[in-house]
């Protein structure tokens, strides 16, 4: 996963198969990588993203609560359309994290 | 109505079969030639209820996760996935949107959601400490 940070804004490159496996990976580095950084706004792009189930839903509320405790924001940037059913059914849409 | 393709699989309990689970499913169902949304559906419910075989009926220990699939006639895809796991005391609550007993793992509780969304119709039978199987249905090329 390639990460991008610049003026304060870490962005996070998700790219293949979001599931319980991986999702677990992609939440250690970027964790790591927020802890390091300390960014303002944590940006998760998802345009890479061929897959996506639960797990990713649990991912993004994780980050959300995360950035929320250190004073940050999240945006979910470039969802594609069949990741996007997912994330409708979860209630996220009402954080206005979603793009 | 007649079955005219099945198939049975077994696999450890391990996240990275979670992948391996829907893949198989998917090539399992090509000749069906479902649509972009019609696969992406049942392997988006496949993985759910894989992923709660291994995250919920085998917490903490590990076992073995049984699929099978089958094809009917009219091209209805049956699959059902096994667990010999802890089981579920109370389906119907297991079943509500957002309960989960894994927020630790940050486990969103849409498992059984997602299932029933993405497919005509989910079957979940479960005794404590016997497993959990839970039988998805999906009608290809009625959309």
């Amino acid at each position: 996963m390639k990460t991008e940070f610049q003026n304060g804004v870490l962005t996070a490159y998700l790219d293949g198969e979001i599931d319980h496996d991986s999702a677990a990976k992609i939440r250690a580095h970027v964790d790591a990588s927020v802890q390091s950084l300390k960014p303002k706004l944590l940006c998760l792009d998802f345009s890479r993203v061929g897959f996506m189930d639960s797990s990713g839903v649990g991912l993004v509320m994780g980050r959300y609560r995360m950035m929320k405790l250190l004073g940050g924001m999240l945006r979910v940037i470039n969802i594609p359309d069949s990741v996007y059913r997912v994330f409708a059914m979860s209630g996220l849409e009402g954080l206005g994290v979603l793009r | 109505m007649k079955t005219i393709n099945e198939m049975k699989l077994s696999f450890p309990s391990k996240s990275r079969n979670e992948a391996f689970a829907r893949a198989a499913v998917a090539a399992f169902i090509a000749a069906l030639d479902p649509t972009v949304s019609e696969l992406s559906d049942l392997k988006t419910a496949v993985s759910e209820a894989v992923t709660n075989c291994i995250v919920h009926g085998y917490r903490r220990t590990s076992g073995t996760v049984y699929l099978t699939g089958k094809i009917t006639e009219d091209n209805r895809v049956i699959i059902k996935i096994r667990d010999k796991g802890v089981g579920i005391a109370d389906v119907k609550q297991a079943m509500e949107p957002l309960f989960t007993t894994a927020p630790e793992e940050e486990r969103a509780g849409l498992g059984f959601a997602v299932m029933q969304s993405f497919c005509d119709r989910v079957r979940v039978s479960s005794k404590p400490e016997r497993g959990t199987t839970v039988t998805l249905e999906k009608q290809i090329g009625h959309e």
